[in-house]
C-alpha cells in the first residue's frame, strides 16, 4: 500500500482532515501523510479542480478524488470503485482520494430512480461507467498535453498520473487540469477503453484502504458523530408490533440527572438527554401504558401451523413447466416434504442509529444508510419540507445486510422527528434490544416440496409451494417489480429458475400479511429457496440411490458456467475421497445476483453438536475487479449463513419477539467458525455481484453433510433446534 | 467529578459513579474507537484493558475502574507506530465493515501480552467473547499468529 503520491501529502489539508476524523491512507508500520477519504462537505479544493463527471476530480496539485455513491458496508467498494476508474484513468488506484457523495442523481442506479446500495451490485451496475469516464478524463488531458507540445495526440502515453512523450517529456495531470477544462469532453460512450488484458489494477488483488482507520479506532460510524451542542436520545418503543400508547407519565424519567426532555413520536416516547447512559435510565425511569391487544394472538408456531394447511392449497403460478400431475403419476417414487425457515435478525454490530439537525434551511442527517435517497424523501415527507432540503452525509455502515437498506426509512425518518421536536442536533441511539425487537426480519417460510424421480433415478418433477409475507411487496420496488396478481419474484428466485434441469416444474406462492415487518436479509429469498432446493435435490439423489455430486453434475451438463463453479469445489474439496473419521461432504450450489456459487462443507456431528471443520467455495462472478476483496465477500456470506443455519431463529409470542439480544439470539463466534478456501473460476462471463452471493448454498451444504454423516434430513432450519443425533 | 487514567493520560470525567465506562468513555471523553454492540458483555464490541487485562466496558461502572489503568483502541499505537496486531490485521485485509474490530484488536493484544505463540486452542478460548458478523472469523485467527510472530521479531509487510 504505497502512499508516495507525489505532492498530494499538503499539510494544511492533511490537519483539517484530521480534525474531522477522516485521516488517512497508511502503510501496514504506521500511518501515512496522505489524506484518504473525505465527506463531500469537507473536500478542500485545490484552487483548479478538472471534473468532467460527478465521479472524478483531477486537481491542480494532482490530487485524484474519485466520488462514490455507494455505501461502505464492509464489502470494500470504496477500494474496488475507484480501482475500475483509475484503471482507466491511468493511475494507481492507492493514490486516488475518495470523497463520500451526497445524495445526487448523478449516482443513482442505473436503471431504478434511486441512490441506494444493495442486491450486490455496485460493482456491476457501475464497472462500465466508471471505466468510460476514466477513459474520457484521460483522454481529455492527453489532448490538452498534445496541444502544449504540439503534436499528434496518438505519440503520447500514460503512466500513473503523468502523459508523456515519445521524447521522454513529461506532464503532470495536475498540470494540464486547467487547459482541459477549456477543451470539449469527449463523448464518454465512444470513447476507446483499455483492452482488458492490459490492465494494470483491474484484477490485481488490493488490500483494503480502510484498514488503518479501522484499526485504530478513528473510522466514522454513525453512532460514532458528534455535531456541536448535540443531545442524545433513546425511544421507548412498543413492546409488541401493532402497540399503541394510551399514555405515560415521565415525571420520575425527568428527575433523572441528564435527561432533558421527554418527547412523544410517532416511533414511541424519546428521552432526550445528555449522553446515551441518562438516556437509558430516563427510558427505565419512563410509566408507559401500551395496548397491545392487536396481535395477542399472533405466534410465529401459529403462522407454521397455519401455513401448513395453506401450503396444501393451490396458490399463485410463479413457475410451470411440463406437466407436474402427469409426471407424478408415472413415478417410480415421490417424496412429500415440508421445509421451514425462521424469521431471521440482520443483528448488524453497530445497532441502527442516527444524528439528524433540522433547522429553518432545512434538515441535515449523519448515519449510516444503504439507501440516501429514499431517505431524504421520506424525511422530506416527515417534515414537510422539499427533499432537495434534505442533506445526507453517509457514514460507515457497522454492517448493513439489508437492514440499512430500511423500506421506510425509519432509523432515519425517526432521529428527523427528534431533533424537530427538540430543536437541537440529536443522536437517535437504538439499544441491541431496540434494533433486535424493532422489526424487519427475514420472512417467516413453509415450503411444500413434492418432487418425483423415474425409474432410472433421475428427477421428473418438482411442485414446490411457498407460504411466506413477500420482501419487494413491502418496500418500493413492489409496484414495479409485483405482478397484479401479486407474485413477488424475490419469493420465487432460486425456486423458479433453478439451474438444475428438471423436466417438470411447478412453483407456487401464498402471499402472507401477519403483522411481522419483513425485509430484505443478506441474499433476500435466495438464501430461503437455496436451502429448499438443494436439499431437495440431495434427497432425490438419495432417493434414486445416487451420488450427490454425480447427480447435480448430470442434472447441470447443458450449464457449461454452473457445471466448472460445481466440479470445481467438488474437486479443490477432494469430494469423494477419504476424509478423517467421523468427517462427511455436503455440496450445494446456487446462483444469485449474476453470480454462481458451489459449496462443500465438512462437518462432524457428535453428542448432539455439528462441527463445520472446512467449507471450500467456488465463485464465477464474470470477473473478479479486486480478487481479494471477492475472496473476504465468500468467506463473509458463508459466515453469516452459517451463523443463521445453525442457530438462528426470531421466534414471535404474543406479537412480541423473543428475541432481544445475542444471549438469545446467538451467532456465530471465532471458535466455531470454520476454514474456508475460496476459488475464483475466471470464466470471462458478464460481471456479477459478490456481496450476497456466498450466503445461499451453505445452509443445504451443512444441512447435506449432515445427512451423510448421520441419515438426519434437517428440514427445519436452525439446525441446532432440529438436530436429533 | 471521577479521575480515569486512560491511555496514560489522566482524564476527569463528570459522570455518576454508576455510569458504564463505555458511555464515559464514548460520550464524555469522545474515544469513540471503543464501540456499543450489545450493552449485556456479549459481543466484545466495548472491549478494553484494565491494568491490561481485556474487559467489557458495557458491564463495568466507572467507579469501577478509578485507579486502574484503561487503555483503548485509541492507544495501542506508539505514536505513529502501529501495534503488531493492528499491523497484521492489515498486512491480511482483515477488516470488512470493521465495526467489531476494536474489540477484537483489544482481545488479540491483551493474549499476546501473555502468549507469545498461541495455538489455536489459545485463540478460541481468548476471542470467544467477540462477535463479528461479516465473518473475519478465519483472518482474525490468522493474524493474531502473524502478529506474533511480527512481535517475536518478524518483519511486517
Amino acid at each position: 500500500m504505497s502512499s508516495e503520491g507525489k505532492g498530494t501529502a499538503d499539510n494544511g489539508r492533511r490537519q483539517f482532515l484530521i480534525g474531522i476524523g477522516v485521516v488517512a491512507g497508511g502503510t501496514a508500520a504506521g500511518m501515512a501523510l496522505r489524506p484518504w477519504l473525505v465527506g463531500a462537505a469537507e473536500a478542500n479544493r485545490p484552487p483548479v479542480d478538472f471534473q468532467p463527471h460527478a465521479f472524478v476530480r483531477i486537481g491542480s496539485d494532482d490530487t485524484i478524488t474519485v466520488i462514490i455513491g455507494k455505501s461502505e458496508m464492509g464489502q470494500g467498494v470504496y477500494g474496488s470503485l475507484p480501482m475500475i476508474l483509475a484503471e482507466e484513468l491511468d493511475v494507481d488506484p492507492t493514490r486516488v482520494q475518495v470523497e463520500i457523495a451526497g445524495v445526487d442523481p448523478a449516482f443513482n442506479h442505473p436503471f431504478l430512480p434511486a441512490q441506494f446500495t444493495g442486491g450486490s451490485m455496485s460493482v456491476m451496475t457501475t464497472y462500465d461507467a466508471l471505466r468510460r469516464v476514466g477513459a474520457q478524463a484521460r483522454s481529455a488531458l492527453l489532448t490538452a498535453a498534445a496541444q502544449q507540445w504540439n503534436v499528434d495526440v496518438i505519440t503520447l502515453t500514460t503512466d500513473n498520473g503523468v502523459v508523456r512523450d515519445s521524447r521522454g517529456r513529461r506532464l503532470r495531470y495536475g498540470s494540464l487540469v486547467e487547459a482541459a477544462n477549456r477543451l470539449p469532453l469527449p463523448d464518454p460512450t465512444s470513447v476507446t477503453l483499455k483492452d482488458p488484458s492490459t490492465f494494470k489494477y483491474i484484477g490485481k488483488p488490493q488490500r483494503r484502504l480502510d484498514s488503518p482507520i479501522k484499526v485504530t479506532g478513528k473510522a466514522t460510524f454513525g453512532i460514532d458523530v458528534v455535531r456541536p451542542g448535540m443531545l442524545t436520545a433513546v425511544i421507548a418503543r412498543p413492546p409488541a408490533f401493532g402497540a399503541s400508547l394510551r399514555g405515560f407519565d415521565a415525571t420520575a424519567a425527568k428527575a433523572i440527572s441528564g435527561v432533558v426532555e421527554v418527547k412523544a413520536v410517532p416511533s414511541g416516547v424519546a428521552v432526550i438527554a445528555q449522553h446515551t447512559y441518562a438516556a437509558l435510565r430516563g427510558r427505565e425511569a419512563l410509566v408507559l401504558d401500551w395496548d397491545t391487544s392487536a396481535n395477542d394472538a399472533l405466534s410465529s408456531d401459529g403462522l407454521r401451523d397455519e401455513w401448513r394447511t395453506l401450503a396444501k392449497r393451490p396458490g399463485l403460478v410463479g413457475k410451470n413447466v411440463g406437466d407436474v400431475n402427469a409426471a407424478f403419476r408415472s413415478a417410480a417414487r415421490t417424496i412429500d416434504v415440508e421445509y421451514e425457515l425462521p424469521y431471521l435478525a440482520h443483528a448488524c454490530m453497530e445497532p441502527l442509529n442516527a444524528v439528524a439537525e433540522v433547522t429553518a434551511d432545512g434538515c441535515e442527517l449523519w448515519l449510516g444508510t444503504q439507501s440516501q435517497s429514499q431517505d431524504a424523501r421520506f424525511v422530506a415527507e416527515a417534515l414537510g419540507i422539499e427533499p432537495s432540503k434534505v442533506r445526507i452525509h453517509t457514514m460507515f455502515l457497522g454492517g448493513g445486510f439489508g437492514r440499512r437498506a430500511s423500506a421506510v426509512s425509519d432509523f432515519a425518518v425517526e432521529a428527523a422527528l427528534v431533533a424537530q421536536a427538540v430543536g437541537k442536533p440529536v443522536k437517535v441511539v437504538w439499544t441491541r434490544e431496540d434494533d433486535m425487537r424493532g422489526g424487519y426480519y427475514r420472512p417467516l417460510s413453509f415450503n411444500r416440496v413434492k418432487a418425483a424421480i423415474g425409474a432410472d433415478g433421475m428427477p421428473l418433477a418438482i411442485h414446490h409451494t411457498t407460504v411466506s409475507k413477500p420482501v419487494l411487496a413491502n418496500t418500493a420496488m413492489g409496484k414495479m417489480a409485483v405482478s397484479k396478481e401479486g407474485l413477488d419474484p424475490s419469493t420465487i428466485e432460486g425456486s423458479a429458475d433453478m439451474p438444475y434441469a428438471i423436466p417438470n416444474l411447478r412453483v407456487e406462492v401464498h402471499n402472507t400479511r401477519e403483522a411481522v415487518p419483513i425485509l430484505w436479509w443478506r441474499s433476500v429469498g435466495h438464501s430461503i429457496t437455496g436451502f429448499v432446493t438443494n436439499s431437495v435435490i440431495d434427497e432425490l439423489a438419495v432417493l434414486g440411490g445416487k451420488d450427490v455430486y454425480e447427480y447435480r453434475r448430470e442434472l447441470l451438463k447443458e450449464k457449461p458456467r454452473h457445471l466448472a463453479v460445481l466440479e470445481r469445489a467438488a474437486t479443490e474439496a477432494n469430494w469423494g475421497q477419504a476424509l478423517p473419521a467421523g468427517h462427511f461432504h455436503g455440496i450445494a450450489l446456487q446462483e444469485s445476483f449474476g453470480s454462481i456459487v458451489a459449496q462443500v462443507a465438512e462437518v462432524s456431528v457428535s453428542e448432539g453438536k455439528v462441527r463445520v471443520h472446512r467449507v471450500t467455495c467456488a465463485v464465477d462472478c464474470g470477473l473478479a475487479v479486486n480478487p481479494s476483496q471477492v475472496v473476504a465477500q465468500m468467506e463473509s456470506g458463508i459466515l453469516y449463513g452459517l451463523s443463521a443455519a445453525l442457530d438462528g431463529e426470531i421466534n414471535i409470542e404474543g406479537g412480541r419477539v423473543v428475541e432481544g439480544n445475542f444471549d438469545r439470539y446467538r451467532v456465530l463466534r471465532l471458535v466455531d467458525s470454520p476454514a474456508i478456501d475460496v476459488h475464483i473460476v475466471n470464466s470471462g462471463g458478464p460481471i456479477g455481484g459478490i456481496g450476497e452471493p456466498g450466503t445461499p448454498p451453505i445452509a443445504p451444504a451443512v444441512c447435506n453433510a449432515i445427512f451423510a454423516a448421520t441419515g438426519q434430513r434437517i428440514r427445519r432450519l436452525p439446525i441446532s433446534k432440529s438436530l436429533k443425533v | 467529578m471521577i479521575s480515569l487514567n486512560i491511555n496514560g493520560v489522566q482524564r476527569e470525567v463528570e459522570a455518576d459513579a454508576d455510569m458504564p465506562l463505555l458511555w464515559a468513555l464514548r460520550d464524555i471523553l469522545q474515544l469513540t474507537g471503543t464501540k456499543y454492540g450489545c450493552g449485556i458483555a456479549q459481543c466484545g464490541a466495548c472491549t478494553v484493558h484494565l491494568d491490561g487485562q481485556p474487559i467489557r466496558s458495557c458491564s463495568i461502572p466507572v467507579s469501577a475502574a478509578v485507579g486502574g489503568r484503561i487503555t483503548t483502541i485509541e492507544g495501542i499505537a506508539e505514536g505513529e507506530k502501529l501495534h503488531p496486531v493492528q499491523q497484521a490485521w492489515i498486512e491480511l485485509d482483515v477488516v470488512q465493515c470493521g465495526y467489531c474490530q476494536s474489540g477484537q484488536i483489544m482481545s488479540a493484544v491483551a493474549l499476546l501480552e501473555t502468549n507469545t505463540n498461541p495455538n489455536d486452542a489459545d485463540i478460541d478460548a481468548a476471542m470467544n467473547g467477540n462477535i463479528c458478523r461479516c465473518g473475519t472469523y478465519p483472518r482474525i485467527r490468522a493474524a493474531i499468529k502473524r502478529a506474533a510472530e511480527i512481535k517475536r521479531g518478524g518483519k511486517s509487510a
